[in-house]
């Protein structure tokens, strides 16, 4: 008897579920198939106007003759004249990054081979930069990263790394690659510190701060160019950013990068094209437009963890970019979402059907005292 | 873009399904873009898992649920047709204009969003929503959060108020008859965007 009397009391306390509660979570589910927030952004975003490139239009049809005609020029200018002029400037920006930078690692004397560097790592960025055709605006140059620091930004393409190399020299980080990409890794590092990490090493996330720490130890290196988002977003919107390079504790320079997809469309699609499709691409595209906003140094705060600190600094370059701020992980392009997050939903729920017993429990919890712990438990359990 | 139906040739059954659904030709491309954006291996068929990799729908207490409507036992592809002709079910009731030759009910209206929902308790499709099978529903809606108790109790009482002939299951016009207040167009309807 007193099991049902707890029942019924429970039953007077509990707003009472109705049928119709299942709607709301089938319409969500359904939206998302038909649209979600998260896929599109992992794949181009559309364009306004056409800008005469099939690969932009979402619905290519005929229109008129004149368009398509003007469409046929198009292609020619850009397949036979644009095309190999980029390709002869890109093949000569890399051979000449392979050769000057072996022949200044030889040199013996430390000032002379940073000084060199420099200067060669900008001239052959600057070559790649104009095989690419790309028409590049910096803001706030002022606010340029500094020795000793990390510096941050959205990703969006590999050539992001170009564009902000063009304009000052960074220590890069990432796997090591082997062929052409390789050679290129091995040679860059024999006149200025870059960090390649192998495969084995990048599961252990605690080499790879150590390595992180003692880069930025050293005063005298160059920032280090990091991507927290892990992969290519679409560039209209800024994912969650891993929170490993803000647990290093040094200064962190904001950069924002924002492309103009009219002249081109920079996002590489690595779930459908390669590597040297998409550069193909870019090279016959009519232009890539970017700007680049370098935003005032931020360091981590007293009481704030690197998850904080990662946020604020993802705000600030999606505020200053125009992108639209997101919590999801970019990793969900290949993996699911976590149990974690369907938890919270039920909790939600939950809440709105027992949650009422709170007020109500006051007289009663020594009837219900297991209704109590169990609430209680939930709410404390994750 | 204008609505030309023109375009929709290389849509499987786009005029079929013109016909058919309440949907607009514009909105039939769109939907088949994202079919084809869902498609990751590009078949022309939709797998469970296909719809699994939206985070959102991962993310939803009954996303299963939701993916097994689109699958109903038996079936493990989904073509565009079928796609559709489920999404149907979502379109509001006034987006239907009269068209000559339409057979049945329209997936659309009232009733059809009502047998839909339906059919999101009733899993093994015996007509009849189950003790059990609320009790499973309620399971997936509120996880953990609450004891086996509380869930005993939720769908003891939405039984007894919805139950009319007391058989202890609810059939489909007893789940019709308990919704009659709530405004299942609203609730049930999506916007489809052109």
């Amino acid at each position: 008897i007193g099991n049902m009397l707890k029942c019924y009391q429970s039953l007077m306390l509990i707003i009472p579920f109705e049928m119709a509660d299942i709607f709301y979570f089938c319409r969500r589910g359904v939206e998302s198939i038909v649209d979600d927030e998260v896929t599109k952004r992992f794949s181009a975003q559309e364009l306004e106007t056409w800008n005469l490139l099939t690969r932009s239009h979402y619905n290519f049809r005929h229109i008129s003759l004149r368009l398509t005609v003007l469409w046929g020029l198009g292609v020619l200018i850009r397949y036979g004249i644009l095309l190999p002029l980029r390709v002869t400037l890109a093949a000569t920006g890399i051979s000449l990054i392979l050769v000057l930078t072996t022949l200044v690692g030889f040199l013996p004397s430390r000032e002379l081979r940073f000084f060199l560097t420099e200067k060669v790592h900008v001239m052959c960025y600057r070559i790649c930069v104009r095989s690419l055709t790309a028409m590049i605006t910096y803001h706030n140059r002022e606010n340029k990263p500094k020795n000793g620091g990390i510096c941050v930004a959205n990703h969006t393409t590999p050539i992001d790394v170009i564009i902000l190399a063009n304009d000052g020299c960074y220590s890069l980080i990432g796997q090591a690659h082997r062929g052409l990409l390789g050679m290129v890794q091995r040679a860059m590092v024999k006149s200025s510190p870059h960090i390649w990490f192998d495969r084995s090493e990048v599961k252990d996330r605690h080499l790879v701060a150590k390595r992180l720490s003692d880069h930025v130890a050293d005063k005298t290196k160059q920032p280090i160019l990091i991507f927290p988002e892990g992969t290519c977003i679409n560039n209209t919107s800024v994912m969650m950013f891993k929170k490993g390079s803000f647990e290093i504790g040094c200064t962190v320079y904001p950069v924002a990068i924002k492309y103009d997809p009219l002249f081109g469309d920079a996002f590489w699609n690595s779930s459908k094209f390669g590597m040297v499709n998409y550069l193909l691409r870019m090279m016959s595209s009519w232009a890539i437009v970017c700007s680049v906003w370098y935003l005032p140094p931020m360091n981590r705060e007293e009481g704030e963890d690197a998850v904080q600190f990662a946020n604020r600094v993802k705000a600030a370059i999606a505020a200053q970019g125009g992108l639209v701020d997101l919590i999801w992980d970019g990793g969900l392009k290949r993996a699911k979402v976590k149990d974690a997050f369907k938890e919270e939903q039920q909790k939600l729920y939950s809440k709105v059907l027992v949650g009422e017993q709170e007020q109500g429990d006051n007289k009663s919890s020594e009837e219900n005292p297991e209704e109590d712990k169990s609430y209680h438990g939930s709410a404390n359990g994750q | 873009m204008g609505s030309n139906s023109s375009n929709m040739n290389h849509i499987p059954d786009g005029q079929q399904l013109l016909q058919d659904t309440g949907f607009s030709a514009a909105q039939i491309i769109r939907l088949y873009e994202r079919f084809e954006f869902l498609d990751k291996d590009n078949t022309g068929h939709l797998r469970p898992e296909d719809l699994e990799t939206v985070p959102d729908l991962d993310m939803n207490p009954i996303g299963a649920r939701i993916i097994g409507a689109f699958f109903p036992p038996g079936k493990e592809t989904l073509d565009f047709g079928s796609f559709v002709r489920i999404l149907a079910h979502f379109l509001p009731a006034d987006s239907n204009r009269t068209r000559a030759g339409a057979q049945q009910e329209p997936a659309n209206s009232t009733t059809g969003k009502l047998r839909f929902a339906f059919q999101l308790y009733d899993q093994d499709r015996d007509g009849k929503i189950s003790r059990d099978e609320l009790l499973q529903v309620l399971r997936s809606m509120l996880g953990l959060q609450v004891t086996e108790e509380q869930l005993q109790c939720i769908a003891e009482r939405a039984i007894q108020e919805a139950d009319a002939d007391k058989d202890d299951a609810i059939s489909f016009d007893e789940f019709r008859k308990s919704l009659e207040k709530v405004d299942i167009d609203h609730k049930m309807s999506i916007r489809f965007l052109r």
